[in-house]
């Protein structure tokens, strides 16, 4: 009865997931990650692949979120010699790689990808809320990991690598900590998303869908949990929305992504924030704080 | 004789991505911001050339409207854009995402999904060289990329200007204590840059005769691993990087097509690159 608005939840859940991921990488430890799309590739294929060979969906989200952060190991690690200024860019030649690559392998589908995947056997409402489920467990480690010791050293580490380092942070481990745990959440979501989507191609996966992430996360408010699902909960809507200005709706989004960024470069926390300040409900904030990007 | 065509080719696209890298890398040395929307510059040079070409006949004034409204266009980018998030480069990103995104649109909705080209195509005499053929719009854009470059380099390297605008890149305090006005030189940043993909647009117009929406985002990100294997800000570097990306491209379609798609070349290079050579191919000393 409520097959629609379960599948829209679903796959809000799905893109609060992917956001709270890149959120770890690029929100708390400062890494900017334009290729987060091919780690929930993976995750997907590794997903799907699992299905076609009648492993069932539970056991399956394990393989893939494996997958995924192993991937992420060794892209962190490439990426640690890589300068800083770069990571952005490298990141994303590995996305473009990840994407090209899979296109020309038959044995993953090749352009076509992979279709016909297995259902979960959940039901419609069952899958949403498992999704939900898993969406609201990653907001809380998000919100318990930027309290914890650990998202002490990951700001400190993204608001100046080279003082994080002297006062004792070992800076290559806890990137690649955050890029471990960041790429495999990431692949939870890419075997939730292939399952609920029944069909995958490597153009699911591409640069758009790695800077749709990367916007729900800035749009958000970097580094905000908070800011960054409810993010995540209007852009999957926003095209829905929009569907009433058909030919126009790409024009708005990209419209849209603009004027935020740069009128509210906060995102929505800041909006939230000065709302709760106008309320009373917050306490005023110093001017210096919260002036990194 | 394969193997000169093919090297032909490569060099025709690192021209294309050598204009398009030098300006992106003059870009990200002074602000640290990925310029995305400098893709859109490109189509928008495509789509001034032919619809002028087709409407006055006359080729050089294309080419001139072009680059006049890529640099102005340009310029507005970073006045309205950039400059109030300057501090926030994240921020930028995502903003010159929205504004590359939009101004595709825009394209489509104005011009049409499909490709509008050329009434009636310039410069396609041929010539005859040892073993090979060109065109004379390839001879235009090696011969034209050549110039552009050299002008440029000249600029940087012997005029006043080009002092104040290596200063702004390398130490700004320093050089605004040294009385370079910031704004001045970030302006005629993005004038240059703009131009230059203007040019890069109007070159592509002509080799393929095929002017469609998206045509810029591919050069676009091509020329973004360029500029990390060039090296910041290092225009020379630039320029040799993007050459050599075309002609190992022009090379790795015949050859690694099985492996990746042709497109992923370009990355596949530059990964390997970074693996031995952190810094870039070209990068002067780390900070």
């Amino acid at each position: 009865m409520f097959d629609y608005q379960l599948s829209l939840l679903t796959v809000m859940g799905i893109n609060a997931i992917m956001a709270l991921s890149l959120n770890i990488i690029a929100g708390y430890c400062g890494q900017i990650s334009l290729g987060h799309a091919a780690f929930v590739g993976a995750g997907a294929y590794t997903a799907a692949l699992l299905a076609k060979l009648q492993v069932p969906f539970l056991v399956s989200l394990f393989p893939a979120a494996v997958v995924a952060g192993v991937l992420g190991v060794v892209i962190g690690i490439a990426s640690l010699r890589v300068r800083h200024d770069f990571l952005a860019i490298t990141t994303l030649g590995v996305g473009l790689l990840f994407v090209g690559i899979i296109r020309q392998q038959p044995a993953l589908g090749g352009a076509y990808g992979i279709s016909g995947i297995p259902s979960h056997e959940l039901g419609k409402g069952g899958f949403a809320l498992f999704v939900v489920g898993i969406a609201v467990v990653v907001a809380v480690f998000s919100i318990w990991l930027k309290r914890s010791w650990m998202g002490t050293a990951f700001d400190s580490i993204a608001d100046d690598e080279d003082t994080a380092r002297i006062v004792g942070i070992d800076v290559p481990v806890y990137k690649l900590i955050a890029f471990a745990m960041g790429t495999t959440i990431a692949g939870v979501a890419g075997c939730l998303y292939a399952y609920q989507v029944r069909f995958i191609g490597p153009d699911s996966f591409g640069f758009v869908e790695s800077i749709t992430i990367l916007s729900m996360v800035v749009i958000g408010g970097i580094g905000s949990v908070w800011g960054v699902v409810i993010a995540a909960a209007v852009l999957s809507v926003l095209p829905l929305w929009f569907q009433f200005v058909q030919d126009y709706k790409l024009l708005l989004y990209g419209t849209l992504l603009f004027v935020v960024m740069r009128f509210v470069p906060g995102g929505i926390a800041a909006m939230l924030g000065a709302a709760g300040r106008l309320i009373g409900l917050a306490r005023a904030v110093p001017a210096s704080q919260g002036a990194r990007e | 004789m394969i193997y000169v065509e093919l090297l032909v080719q490569g060099v025709l696209l690192g021209a294309i991505y050598a204009l398009m890298a030098i300006g992106l890398t003059l870009v990200y040395g002074l602000l640290r911001i990925l310029h995305i929307a400098h893709a859109a510059i490109l189509t928008l040079g495509a789509y001034v050339t032919v619809v002028v070409t087709n409407a006055t006949g006359s080729l050089a004034l294309a080419v001139v409207a072009a680059a006049l409204v890529c640099g102005i266009a340009g310029v507005l980018i970073y006045q309205w854009a950039y400059r109030p998030i300057i501090d926030r480069p994240l921020v930028a990103l995502v903003a010159s995402i929205g504004i590359y995104i939009a101004l595709e649109e825009l394209f489509r909705i104005v011009f049409g999904p499909y490709s509008i080209s050329f009434e009636a195509q310039p410069l396609d005499q041929r010539l005859s060289l040892i073993g090979f053929s060109l065109t004379a719009a390839e001879l235009v854009t090696i011969f034209g990329t050549t110039a552009l470059v050299l002008g440029l380099a000249t600029l940087l390297g012997r005029s006043r200007l080009g002092t104040a605008w290596r200063a702004t890149v390398t130490a700004p305090q320093i050089a605004v204590a040294f009385g370079v006005d910031l704004e001045h030189v970030r302006r005629l940043n993005f004038l240059v840059a703009s131009v230059l993909a203007a040019c890069a647009g109007a070159m592509v117009a002509i080799l393929n005769n095929v002017v469609e929406p998206t045509m810029g985002f591919v050069p676009g990100y091509k020329a973004l691993a360029v500029i990390v294997l060039g090296g910041l800000g290092n225009v020379r570097g630039t320029l040799v990087a993007a050459i050599l990306l075309g002609i190992i491209e022009a090379y790795g379609t015949i050859y690694l097509g099985s492996v990746m798609d042709r497109d992923a070349i370009a990355f596949a290079f530059l990964v390997v690159v970074l693996l031995i050579r952190p810094a870039g191919l070209f990068s002067k000393a780390t900070r």
